[in-house]
């Protein structure tokens, strides 16, 4: 059993070792069976697990060795698999091996090949190892691991100095994040005495008081972790840059897997953050506002990449929403959606710059409808899931988490009301998406079509997409029962109908009244249209208040200032030398004359002090 | 007797070393490498022999000679698990810098071989010594030889950087002599016996203010040693100036004596005045980890990058001993240890680029990892290690550390934690400007070959295994560190700096 | 005090002034050969009262001193004129206020 369960981390670590010791060695096929066919048999042992918890949801434990027992902390590598472990399992190795599958042709012509599949197989890894860790030390160890990965990956191709400052922007803001996760860690330990998860909630359920200090502090700073790993306000501005990695990178790490591990974190310590109801609705509003920021960039973007990664931030921002208000399951649940429907339009997104000159702005597309019906299948069906339109995933998903943000007390119909306009938002841009895109006149001919590797994952994902709404989740006994929210019809179907207007809008604008010229390329005319393409200018905030004073105070420090000090003491000592330097003249009567006078001076003052 | 032998075994290697030159020019690095080898043979034997049969008393292995029995000063050695893991540290290190002057040392073989040796000599004589004024002997025998190594074949600047060394040590040391000298006449004055020996001063009732003033004289030496900010200031100079093996011993194993000695003399010496100057060695301790990380970030010279992230690096130390409960000093342990192979190793990457490329310049590199990738993948490797990565060595060292000082110094951890992120920003830069960008196309390089790999494999897998398996070594450093850690009433909370 | 036909304090002030002499001399005088000489009355000054010191206490030691003191003025005069005929054929001159390599 033990092996078993090691054997889902470790395949694609095994796998990943391989590549990078023999990678420049072995044939491109060889790597590419060993890189997607390690994934692949560890999707087929977390099928197995998926069974077994389905046929009795019991869960299961191993512990493999002992990893460090200092006094009374002691942390083990052991892992803890239950329902939601399971469901994170599940999208991890099987999206992954959709993505690893889809990536042997979208890579093939690389030639760092195997570098590649040596990363991604990392990166599966780490995250398996996060979802299944039994303590929150063996999790953080996957929670950098995955950063690493996503830094490597983003940085995949080193040679343009820009992927190199992205993929450092991207590792230096998740490690603020990780830099307050490991205080809430200090502070779980200090006061709880254990970081084992299971025993850890208990200990807080017994010790600790609803609303105290200690929950509080301990929950924001986990909170803080997550944020940065999710891509939320404030640690959200790495999310967009982070897409000059490869395109299934970016469907892999950066919109399925890591930066949902924030949404996993919460919901795994969901038993904290029930004792800390302030931290609870801060997750709410920070929820609310990055979804709405989000979303609002992504109207006016005209990368492919930036507006899925804006409304990957976006989508996150919904998972927190729900947290937020305790409809733990509905995150998770709208987390495995968006993993398929995300992961769909990223690689749909790939297909289109991989057949397209490596084209990524979509008003250079056009009419790819008829030119790349299988992309034009896929983006339908993602932007529709992603708009939440009646029957695909991302309506049931979405659907919940609206409900229940309404029936939260007190701030209920606020959220939902913010939720609601992100949603209206939503299908405006994806929409905005797939008109500009794939419909009117054609800007570039496309100079191939996908072939199988690429095509299968996506219509697998389109399946998904679509259906993905009717899986039923594991999660009792995990996660508390949020059942279905109680709400008035009308809400209800306002609920459902704002999309449809979305659409429609969408379809008004970019269709009926398709605009001649495509934007500036700085991102629109008017100074709201900049503003938004900018992120709403958080970057050029935290340049002005974080990066250009260290750079400074570093440029100011470079010669080493403290070195000023004691080369004071060098410069008086050297004083002191020249000064009594200069007494010695070398004249041999000045010698004398001062030989006389100081023997003259020492008899007087023997004299002197004589009794 | 296999005590004394760890000693003269390499003083008499260099000594070989240095006569063999006149034979064959190859000769030299032969016996320096044999020699090594002999020593961890010695060494491991006798430590796995008196581990399986573990003595009553504290140490493992113990010898004494009387030397002047006029004045109490005698050939005192003693190894305990700290000790053990520091010594195969030291010689495991000492092969590696054997290893990377291979072919880098040019001139006078044999005479460069001897320094190393002495000085590994020197600290192993620092490590063993169990009399202070034997201690304070080898101090000074470790600083001779490596004065000469960064002073006869360092690089452009080396006499000023050898010059600044010598001074900054020689100056503390001598404040640690004196402190030596008052202690053990304070010592004789409270019972009647005049003894050097660690075992008789330990757990002297000195008067508080003279206790304080003593402490101060050990701790600045070792601090300087370490360095601990601000007393940093001739590490960067040295580790750049100094020839690749000579920056793998600085780095790896002389700052380490810095740590020792803190651990088991300040410490154990005068636990009420440490705990009185706690305060303000973590200050210095949080000071020195940001201040190296913001000054390695400003630097263009690869080296002097490297240099300063070891002033960061060792700020926790001096958080994790002053921090007096056994994970924080568990976690200045592992330090010790894993900063020794990740910063030797670093220091080796300089080292083949500045061979290579004949300038030390990060703004002249650039792109190497087309040119170089198994050297690409092996600073990426390191410098993750650096930046404390889970999954290898240093992240065990620094979580412990920060693991244990917040029970004691919240607020002291926290400026820490933004270690983490500084840490990160110049690791990352480094990696940036000399293996990632546009690569020069007109520039030749050669990729490691395989004794360079050998050595890199063996660096990686110890940081591999330290970060995923490291309880063995913990167990060996948890007797020593537990007796420090019982000095004090356990999670004190340290005055001045509790919430 | 009967074996002095001059007292002892007019011997002193006799040593006193010559060693002054001397020692002004020293001083003052710039050519190496004078300033060779001036020592050499100082070395006398000072022979001159252990002899008289000698003579005071009726003991042998002033006059052993004084052998010393000659012994000591002849070997001095030996280096000296060493030096001076070294410093005269390297410099030219006798001049010691030109002689300055001391300074280094």
């Amino acid at each position: 059993m033990n092996l078993a369960l090691a054997a889902i981390p470790g395949l694609p670590m095994l796998s990943a070792t391989l590549l990078i010791l023999f990678g420049r060695q072995i044939p491109r096929s060889l790597g590419a069976v060993l890189g997607a066919g390690s994934v692949g048999l560890s999707a087929v042992l977390v099928a197995g697990q998926l069974l077994a918890y389905l046929d009795t949801p019991t869960v299961v434990t191993a512990t493999l060795w002992t990893w460090m027992s200092v006094a009374d902390f002691s942390a083990a590598i052991a892992f803890h698999i239950d329902g939601l472990t399971v469901v994170m399992m599940s999208v991890i190795t099987g999206v992954g091996f959709l993505i690893h599958v889809y990536s042997v042709e979208f890579m093939w012509e690389d030639e760092s090949f195997s570098r590649y599949f040596a990363y991604m197989n990392l990166f599966v890894g780490s995250m398996l190892l996060l979802v299944m860790a039994d303590n929150l030390l063996l999790l953080f160890l996957g929670w950098e691991g995955v950063g690493m990965c996503s830094y490597l990956l983003v940085g995949f191709w080193y040679k343009n100095p820009a992927n190199g400052a992205a993929a450092r922007k991207a590792f230096v803001v998740t490690r603020v994040g990780d830099a307050l996760m490991a205080l809430g860690l200090f502070v779980l330990f200090t006061d709880l005495g254990t970081l084992d998860i299971q025993p850890l909630l208990l200990a807080a359920n017994l010790n600790w008081e609803v609303g105290g200090t200690v929950p509080v502090l301990a929950t924001a700073l986990l909170l803080g972790g997550a944020v940065g790993k999710s891509a939320q306000l404030p640690l959200h501005t790495w999310l967009p840059d982070a897409m000059a990695g490869p395109t299934p990178v970016s469907a892999l790490i950066h919109a399925a897997t890591m930066v949902t591990a924030g949404v996993y974190l919460v919901a795994r310590l969901h038993g904290l953050f029930l004792l800390a109801p302030a931290t609870l609705t801060a997750v709410a509003w920070v929820g609310l506002a990055t979804l709405l920021l989000a979303a609002s960039a992504a109207l006016v973007q005209q990368d492919i990449k930036r507006i899925l990664a804006y409304s990957t931030i976006s989508q996150i921002g919904y998972m927190f929403l729900a947290l937020g208000v305790g409809a733990f399951s509905f995150g998770i649940f709208h987390l495995m959606t968006h993993a398929f429907f995300k992961a769909l339009l990223f690689l749909g997104a790939g297909a289109v710059s991989h057949c397209l000159h490596h084209e990524l702005n979509i008003f250079r597309m056009g009419g790819l409808r008829t030119r790349l019906p299988v992309v034009f299948l896929s983006f339908l069906i993602g932007s529709a899931a992603l708009a939440a339109l009646p029957f695909t995933a991302g309506f049931y998903s979405k659907d919940g988490i609206l409900l229940s943000a309404f029936t939260a007390p007190g701030i209920g119909p606020w959220l939902w009301a913010g939720g609601l306009l992100g949603a209206l938002l939503t299908s405006i841009y994806s929409f905005r998406l797939l008109f500009v895109a794939f419909f009117g006149e054609a800007q570039t001919e496309p100079d191939r079509k996908p072939g199988l590797p690429m095509a299968i994952p996506l219509l697998i994902l389109c399946a998904l997409s679509l259906l993905g709404g009717l899986i039923s989740q594991p999660l009792d006994g995990v996660l508390p029962d949020a059942g279905h929210p109680q709400v008035p019809h009308l809400i209800e179907w306002i609920s459902i109908g704002v999309p449809l207007l979305g659409v429609a809008y969408a379809y008004y604008a970019y269709i009926v009244r398709r605009p001649s010229s495509s934007p500036a390329e700085a991102g629109g005319d008017s100074p709201v249209e900049g503003f938004l393409f900018a992120g709403w200018r958080v970057d050029a905030l935290y340049n002005l208040l974080l990066v250009t004073p260290y750079r400074t105070l570093a440029r100011w420090c470079q010669g080493e200032p403290i070195d000023h000090f004691y080369n004071g003491v060098v410069s008086l000592n050297r004083l002191c030398h020249r000064g009594l330097a200069a007494l010695q003249t070398g004249e041999l009567r000045w010698y004398a004359t001062t030989f006389v006078i100081g023997l003259i001076a020492v008899v007087a003052i023997v004299l002197r002090s004589a009794p | 007797m296999s005590l004394s032998l760890l000693i003269f075994l390499p003083l008499l290697g260099g000594v070989a070393a240095w006569l063999a030159e006149r034979v064959n020019p190859d000769l030299p690095r032969w016996i320096s490498l044999l020699t090594c080898l002999l020593v961890l043979l010695v060494l491991t034997s006798s430590g796995l022999s008196a581990l399986a049969d573990p003595a009553s008393s504290q140490w493992l292995l113990y010898s004494q000679t009387d030397w002047i029995p006029r004045f109490g000063i005698s050939f005192e050695l003693a190894l305990d698990g700290f000790s053990l893991l520091l010594l195969v540290l030291t010689f495991v290190l000492g092969l590696i810098a054997v290893a990377a002057s291979w072919s880098e040392v040019e001139e006078r073989h044999g005479f460069f071989q001897a320094n190393l040796l002495w000085t590994l000599a020197g600290v192993a004589g620092v490590f063993l010594a169990m009399d202070l004024i034997l201690f304070f002997l080898f101090w000074e025998v470790m600083l001779v030889p490596m004065y000469l190594l960064i002073a006869i074949w360092g690089h452009e600047n080396r006499g000023y950087a050898a010059m600044k060394f010598f001074i900054f040590t020689q100056v503390s040391g001598l404040l640690m002599l004196l402190a030596i000298v008052v202690l053990a006449w304070q010592g004789a004055a409270l019972t009647g016996k005049l003894s050097f020996s660690y075992g008789d001063l330990l757990g002297l009732d000195l008067p508080p203010e003279l206790a304080f003033w003593l402490m101060l004289g050990f701790f600045l030496a070792f601090t300087v040693k370490l360095p601990g900010f601000p007393f940093h200031t001739w590490l960067p100079d040295a580790h750049t100036q100094a020839p690749t093996a000579g920056s793998v011993l600085l780095a790896g194993i002389l700052l380490k004596t810095g740590a020792y000695g803190l651990l088991r003399f300040t410490v154990p010496l005068f636990p009420e005045a440490s705990q009185t100057l706690a305060p303000v060695a973590m200050l210095l301790g949080v000071a020195g980890i940001i201040y190296g990380a913001l000054l390695a970030f400003a630097q263009t010279d690869f080296k002097r990058l490297v240099a300063y992230s070891s002033v960061s690096h060792m700020g926790f130390i001096l958080l994790g001993v002053y921090a007096f409960n056994e994970l924080a000093l568990q976690g200045a342990v592992m330090q010790m240890v894993t900063h020794g192979v990740s910063t030797a190793a670093l220091f080796m990457m300089a080292g083949a680029l500045q061979h290579r490329l004949h300038t030390r310049d990060m703004r002249k590199m650039g792109g190497l990892w087309q040119q170089a990738p198994r050297m690409g993948a092996c600073a990426m490797f390191f410098v993750l290690a650096s930046l404390g990565l889970p999954g290898l060595g240093n992240f065990v060292a620094e979580f412990l550390v920060l693991l244990g000082l917040f029970a004691v110094a919240p607020w002291m951890t926290a400026a820490a934690a933004v270690g983490m992120v500084t840490a990160a920003i110049y690791a990352l830069w480094l990696m940036q400007s000399a293996f990632q960008g546009q690569p020069d196309d007109d520039r030749q390089m050669a990729d490691f070959g395989v004794r360079e790999m050998t050595t890199m494999a063996v660096m990686m897998v110890a940081l591999l295994w330290m970060g995923l398996y490291p309880q063995p070594i913990l167990d060996l450093a948890a007797p020593a560190v537990q007796s420090v850690s019982n000095l004090l009433p356990a999670n004190t909370l340290v005055a001045g700096v509790a919430p | 005090m009967d074996g002095l036909l001059i007292p002892l304090e007019h011997v002193l002030l006799v040593a006193g002034i010559l060693f002054a002499c001397g020692l002004g001399g020293l001083m003052l005088r710039r050519n190496l050969l004078f300033m060779l000489m001036s020592l050499e009355v100082m070395l006398n000054s000072a022979a001159l009262a252990f002899i008289a010191a000698g003579a005071r206490w009726q003991e042998a030691d002033g006059q052993v001193m004084f052998l010393l003191v000659l012994t000591v003025a002849a070997a001095e005069v030996a280096v000296g004129l060493g030096l001076v005929l070294q410093i005269q054929r390297r410099y030219r001159t006798l001049d010691m206020d030109a002689v300055t390599r001391l300074q280094e």
